[in-house]
C-alpha cells in the first residue's frame, strides 16, 4: 500500500525537469511535495498515476511498476488512486453531480442511480457543500467550491490513495485554510495515503506527516517538519525563508519563525 | 565553413520533421486502435453519440441547406449562361441534378462541416485537454477516447451522411425552381434530363464520398484537439490546424475517390 519512486528520471526536449528522484510514501501516510513553481512537483505526481511515463527508474504503487502496467491493470490501479487536480478540472458540461458521480470507479456502483445519489451526497458533506451545489456547474461555483468539488470527485470512489496537485493554489489564505482543514479531515476520517503538491509551507506543515523537498530537478530533504526546519541546506533555508515573507504579507503578523513554520 | 552548418542544420531539419511525422503516424495508429477497442464500451458511448448526432446534424442542418441551395442556384444559372441555344433545354435538369450528386452537395458539405464541427470538435477538445479534464478522465479509471473521441466520430458518421442527402436533394430543387423562372425549363424536362443523364452508381458514389469526408473531418480534429499542448494559443493553433487539415483532406479524398470510382466505371 506505499508510493515508492526509485531513481526517477524525466526531461521534456532540453529540459531535465526530474534527475534521478527517489522518493517514498508509506501506508496511511501524508507526505508534502514542496519546491518553487515550475520544478516539477506536478510531473512527480502524474508518474505516480501513470499519467507521464519516466524516462528511466521505477514507479511503484501498491506493489505493481506503474509504467509496465497494461491497460485494463492500469485502469484497475487508477480507481484506487485519487487525484485532485490544480484547477479541479471539472468537466464543463456536466453538473457537479455528475462531476462527481464520474469519481465513482465502480462500474456497479456507477450504474446504481441510488447508490450514486447517497455517495454524492456524503461526499460534498465531507467537504462542506450543500447538496444544491450538486445542480450547479462547474462555470457557476466559486475558486474555492470547485476545488472541494475536485476532493469529493476524488474521494467519490473510495480511494486507497490520494494525490493533491496544489490544492491551495490561488485561493485567499482563508480558503486555503479552510482547504487544508478539510485534507487533515479526510486523512483522519477515512485514512489514505496521501501525497500533497503543493508551494505553501504553512500549509504543507500542517497536513503532512513528513515533508519532502523538491529543488533543481532532486529531492533535496526529506523528513518530519522539525527535520526540514533544522536543515542546514542552503536551498532548503532558503525556499522556507521566501515563503515566510509571502505569509507574513498574507496573514498580516509577524510570529517567531518557529511558530510560523509549524503553523502551530 | 558555411556552407557544412547548412548542410547539418538540412539535416537537422528533415530529421526534427522525420521524427514528428513517425511521432504523429505512431499516435494516429494507436488513438484508431483505441477507437475501435472502445466499440465494445457501448454503455458509455450511446448515450453521449446519440446526443451529439442530434446537435450535428440539426445544428448544421440550415447552414448545409443554405449552401446547398445556392449552389443549386448558381449552377442552373450557369447551366443557362452556357448551354442555353446549343443544347436541349432538358440538358440543364441532367447538369443540375448530376452536379448537386456528384460533387457539390458532398463536399461543399464536406468543407462547411470541416470548418463547423472540425473546428468545434478541435477547440472542445483541445480546451479540456489544456484545462487537464482529459487527464481527469483518465485518472479516474476512464477511457477519454471511449468517453470523448468514439461518440464524437460515431455522431457525425451518422449525421454527415444524411446531412449531404438532404444537400443533394434540396440542391436541386432549388437548382430546379431557378432553372423554371430564369431559363424556363419545364418540370417534365427538368425530370426528363435528369432520369436521362442519372445512374444508381451516382448516389453511391455521393453516399461513399459522404462517409469518407465525414470520417475525415470529424477523426483528424478529434486527433489534433486531443493532442493539443501550450495552452490558450494551442487551443487556437489546433483548431486552425484542424479545420486546414480536414478541408485538404476532403479536397484530396474527393480526386481519389473520383479516380477509384467513376474513373474505373464503364
Amino acid at each position: 500500500m506505499s508510493i515508492e519512486l526509485k531513481k526517477v528520471s524525466k526531461r521534456f526536449v532540453d529540459n531535465v525537469v526530474l534527475d534521478g528522484v527517489d522518493f517514498f510514501v508509506a501506508e496511511g501516510e501524508t507526505v508534502a511535495l514542496l519546491g518553487p513553481s515550475g520544478v516539477g512537483k506536478s510531473v512527480l505526481l502524474k508518474h505516480i498515476i501513470g499519467l507521464i511515463k519516466p524516462d528511466s527508474g521505477e514507479v511503484w504503487v501498491d506493489g505493481q511498476q506503474v509504467p509496465l502496467l497494461g491497460r485494463k491493470a492500469l485502469a484497475l490501479l487508477r480507481s484506487r488512486i485519487g487525484y485532485v487536480f490544480q484547477n479541479g478540472a471539472l468537466f464543463d458540461s456536466m453538473d457537479v453531480f455528475e462531476n462527481i458521480r464520474l469519481g465513482i470507479t465502480d462500474e456497479e456502483q456507477y450504474a446504481d442511480r441510488d447508490y450514486c445519489s447517497k455517495r454524492v451526497k456524503e461526499c460534498l458533506r465531507l467537504v462542506n457543500l450543500n447538496e444544491d451545489v450538486g445542480r450547479k456547474y462547474p462555470s457557476e461555483l466559486s475558486g474555492g467550491m470547485r476545488k472541494r468539488v475536485g476532493i469529493s470527485r476524488a474521494i467519490a470512489g473510495k480511494p486507497t490513495y490520494l494525490l493533491y496537485d496544489e490544492p491551495t493554489s490561488g485561493l485567499d489564505p482563508v480558503n486555503a485554510d479552510v482547504i487544508d482543514s478539510l485534507i487533515e479531515r479526510l486523512q483522519q476520517e477515512i485514512g489514505v495515503t496521501s501525497v500533497v503538491v503543493t508551494h505553501d509551507v504553512r500549509g504543507a506543515f500542517r497536513v503532512a506527516d513528513r515533508i519532502a523537498l523538491l529543488a533543481q530537478a532532486k529531492i533535496r530533504a526529506v523528513g518530519t517538519a522539525d527535520e526540514i526546519i533544522a536543515s542546514r541546506d542552503p536551498v532548503v533555508q532558503q525556499f522556507l525563508e521566501r515563503d515566510f515573507e509571502m505569509a507574513i504579507i498574507q496573514a498580516n503578523e509577524v510570529p517567531t519563525t518557529e511558530r510560523r513554520i509549524g503553523g502551530r | 565553413m558555411r556552407a557544412f552548418t547548412a548542410a547539418l542544420d538540412l539535416r537537422r531539419h528533415v530529421g526534427r520533421w522525420s521524427l514528428r511525422s513517425a511521432s504523429h503516424a505512431g499516435r494516429f495508429f494507436f488513438m484508431l486502435l483505441d477507437l475501435v477497442r472502445g466499440i465494445l464500451e457501448w454503455r458509455v458511448w450511446v448515450p453521449r453519440t446519440f446526443d451529439l448526432t442530434l446537435g450535428v446534424g440539426y445544428g448544421s442542418l440550415f447552414i448545409v441547406l443554405l449552401v446547398a441551395g445556392f449552389a443549386g442556384a448558381v449552377t442552373s444559372l450557369q447551366a443557362g449562361y452556357q448551354f442555353t441555344g446549343q443544347l436541349p433545354l432538358y440538358v440543364a435538369g441532367g447538369i443540375i441534378s448530376e452536379s448537386m450528386i456528384l460533387e457539390l452537395g458532398p463536399v461543399l458539405t464536406g468543407l462547411i462541416l470541416a470548418g463547423r464541427i472540425g473546428a468545434r470538435y478541435a477547440a472542445e477538445l483541445g480546451s479540456m485537454r489544456v484545462t487537464e479534464q482529459i487527464d481527469a478522465l483518465e485518472s479516474l479509471g476512464r477511457s477519454p477516447v471511449t468517453h470523448l473521441l468514439l461518440p464524437r466520430i460515431l455522431a457525425g458518421l451518422i449525421a454527415i451522411p444524411a446531412l449531404v442527402m438532404l444537400a443533394n436533394a434540396f440542391g436541386i430543387v432549388v437548382g430546379y425552381i431557378t432553372a423554371r423562372s430564369s431559363l424556363g425549363l419545364t418540370y417534365a424536362d427538368f425530370e426528363f434530363g435528369s432520369r436521362y443523364f442519372f445512374r444508381p452508381l451516382d448516389l453511391w458514389y455521393s453516399l461513399i464520398k459522404s462517409y469518407a469526408f465525414a470520417g475525415a473531418v470529424t477523426i483528424i480534429p478529434c486527433y489534433i484537439g486531443f493532442n493539443t499542448q501550450q495552452g490558450a494559443e494551442g487551443v487556437g493553433r489546433a483548431t486552425t490546424q484542424a479545420v486546414v487539415a480536414a478541408s485538404v483532406t476532403v479536397l484530396m479524398l474527393d480526386t481519389i475517390l473520383t479516380k477509384l470510382i467513376l474513373g474505373t466505371a464503364k
